[in-house]
């Protein structure tokens, strides 16, 4: 069975600079958890929070109910990648599994299975680290994290240097996992990959959560939107149909009912319509991007202050 | 994942952790020991080791004087003394260096018994180096000794030469320990006491002092091939406080509470 991880009130600051403000989620067993973010959102500070490798100034992080530091050999219930390229440039493939699965107290055969799940090859295990692709490093830090054959993943830009084949390898061993019970939190800074592997979402940006819910809620685009020539012309008509309609500020409205109902409430009152069509924007896609470009915004002048 | 979990009592979506049982402290050691034996530096840094001791003591047989078990033993006190310290300090630094610490420490949460598990692999590599320089030093004393090569041997001198050798290793893990990089370990932990030396028997106020915060002047009768008084055995205890216990607790107490990237 899967575990829960749990996020309450998280905050992390450094100096006066908040990374993670506020932060609450759950992610839930047998669901791929997309954690999705601008570089810089607190993605990875949230995920090292989570495993005790960085003390929040406020809130805790549990994993099924327990801190990860209470949790005695951690890693045969919580599988980690953190970054793929935090291994030692010098250790042969084959020995960082070695290592990792010494102290877990797994045998020498686990680190064969984990080795052959991931797709390195006999001759790709022997060679050093420093040899190794982005995509390879990714393979081996997953296989670090399976090791242990946890029930929970917490897994920081797993799919960061894989090409679309390893993509597309990723999200059916996630899958997989999560059918299992398993828990799967990964985190990413391109919504496509998150789109593609995750059943759930929470959308991050500057610290601070601003979207969360399943794939299907964040990603539809429900709705109209209509621009009339007489707003409070076709507000009244929208009342009186008993459609409600949002104001999108441009003369326009925003409603959740459907074009054609808009379009007979609006055609019963004689109401002169410029534009009616489903609603676009709304959706995650515009979200994420006004958040990427705010923070692309602020580095621009950050750099403006350096010089 | 774990096969049909009989938590009959756990809330769904909580961890059972009854069955669960903390990683051994002697795997830990095993671990670390191993970290030490499977990259090029560590490994080629314990190689260096044997030739060393070897190489010093096949000098003794050639030139040295008088060559007696003691003198043997002495002679391989220099050379480990130099590499013990790196052996330290690697244990600790690589793991910041190469960024492991971060695996190390998701691996094994309590920081401390990592930490305290690198101190013993330490102590049983500088015990391997010294059991290493004695084998040696007997042999060579057996084949090319003089005729009264043994007659000052005794076991509180090869205790000695055990302290001596823990106390480098030590000293450069400590160092190791309060920099967390290579570089500035390495450097400090040789510059900083030779300079201390330096600047305290300089300094003629320091001279009555000197015994009890230099460790070079504290260990030197470590070195002499005599057995210390109670006197000198309270200089090198003080100075160890100093120089290694004191910035051991400073390192283990920032480890702890530090963010791990």
């Amino acid at each position: 069975m899967g575990r829960v991880i749990t996020l309450e009130n998280v905050t992390k600051r450094y100096g006066a600079f908040t990374a993670v403000d506020d932060v609450s989620f759950t992610a839930q067993p047998g669901r791929v958890t997309g954690f999705l973010g601008p570089n810089g959102a607190g993605k990875s500070t949230s995920m090292r929070v989570m495993v005790g490798l960085t003390p929040p100034n406020g809130g805790r992080a549990t994993i099924g109910g327990h801190l990860y530091s209470q949790i005695p050999n951690p890693a045969r219930h919580v599988g980690v990648l953190l970054d793929a390229s935090a291994q030692h440039a010098g250790r042969t493939g084959r020995e960082v599994l070695r290592i990792s699965a010494d102290t877990m107290g797994v045998g020498p055969k686990r680190v064969e299975e984990m080795l052959e799940l991931v797709g390195l090859s006999g001759n790709e295990a022997k060679r050093r680290v420093r040899n190794y692709s982005l995509g390879m490093r990714q393979r081996l830090g997953i296989a670090n994290a399976f090791l242990g054959d946890p029930s929970v993943l917490i897994l920081d830009e797993p799919v960061n240097g894989l090409d679309p084949a390893g993509i597309h390898w990723m999200r059916g061993l996630l899958r997989q996992f999560a059918s299992q019970g398993g828990t799967v939190l990964l985190s990413s800074h391109l919504l496509h990959e998150v789109e593609m592997i995750a059943d759930d979402m929470i959308l991050i940006g500057r610290g601070k959560i601003v979207a969360q819910g399943t794939k299907a809620e964040l990603l539809q685009t429900r709705g109209t939107y209509v621009k009339p020539e007489d707003p409070a012309a076709l507000l009244q008509a929208l009342q009186g149909a008993g459609v409600e309609a949002i104001p999108s500020g441009d003369g326009g409205f925003r409603s959740e009912a459907e074009p054609i109902d808009i379009g007979r409430a609006a055609a019963a009152a004689g109401v002169v319509l410029i534009e009616l069509k489903p609603a676009e924007g709304a959706g995650l896609e515009e979200m994420f991007l006004q958040l990427t470009s705010d923070d692309a915004r602020e580095s621009i002048t950050a750099q403006g202050v350096q010089v | 994942m774990n096969v049909a979990t009989p938590h009959g009592s756990v809330a769904p979506g909580t961890l059972d952790l009854t069955a669960d049982k903390p990683v051994p402290f002697g795997r830990l050691v095993k671990v670390e020991l191993r970290k030490m034996l499977d990259t090029r530096a560590g490994l080629w840094l314990l190689i260096s080791i044997v030739l060393l001791t070897g190489l010093v003591l096949v000098i003794f047989l050639i030139n040295a004087d008088d060559k007696s078990f003691v003198n043997a033993m002495q002679a391989t006190a220099t050379p480990q003394g130099i590499l013990l310290p790196v052996l330290g300090i690697l244990l600790v630094t690589s793991e910041w260096s190469q960024r492991t610490a971060m695996v190390t420490f998701t691996l094994e949460p309590h920081r401390g018994k990592v930490l305290w598990s690198k101190v013993t692999a330490a102590v049983l590599l500088g015990l391997a180096a010294v059991v290493l320089a004695l084998v040696v030093a007997s042999a060579v004393t057996a084949v090319g000794g003089t005729s009264d090569a043994w007659h000052d041997a005794s076991l509180q001198l090869v205790l000695q030469y055990v302290v001596l050798q823990l106390l480098s290793v030590l000293g450069g893990l400590v160092f190791g320990l309060l920099f967390l990089n290579t570089a500035a370990a390495i450097v400090t932990s040789y510059a900083l006491p030779i300079a201390f030396s330096i600047i305290t028997s300089l300094v003629s106020s320091f001279h009555k002092v000197q015994p009890w915060v230099d460790p070079g002047t504290a260990q030197t009768p470590l070195q002499s091939g005599e057995i210390l008084s109670g006197k000198e055995w309270s200089h090198v205890i003080v100075t160890s406080l100093i120089w290694v216990v004191l910035p051991f607790a400073i390192g283990m107490w920032r480890v702890l509470r530090a963010e791990v990237k």
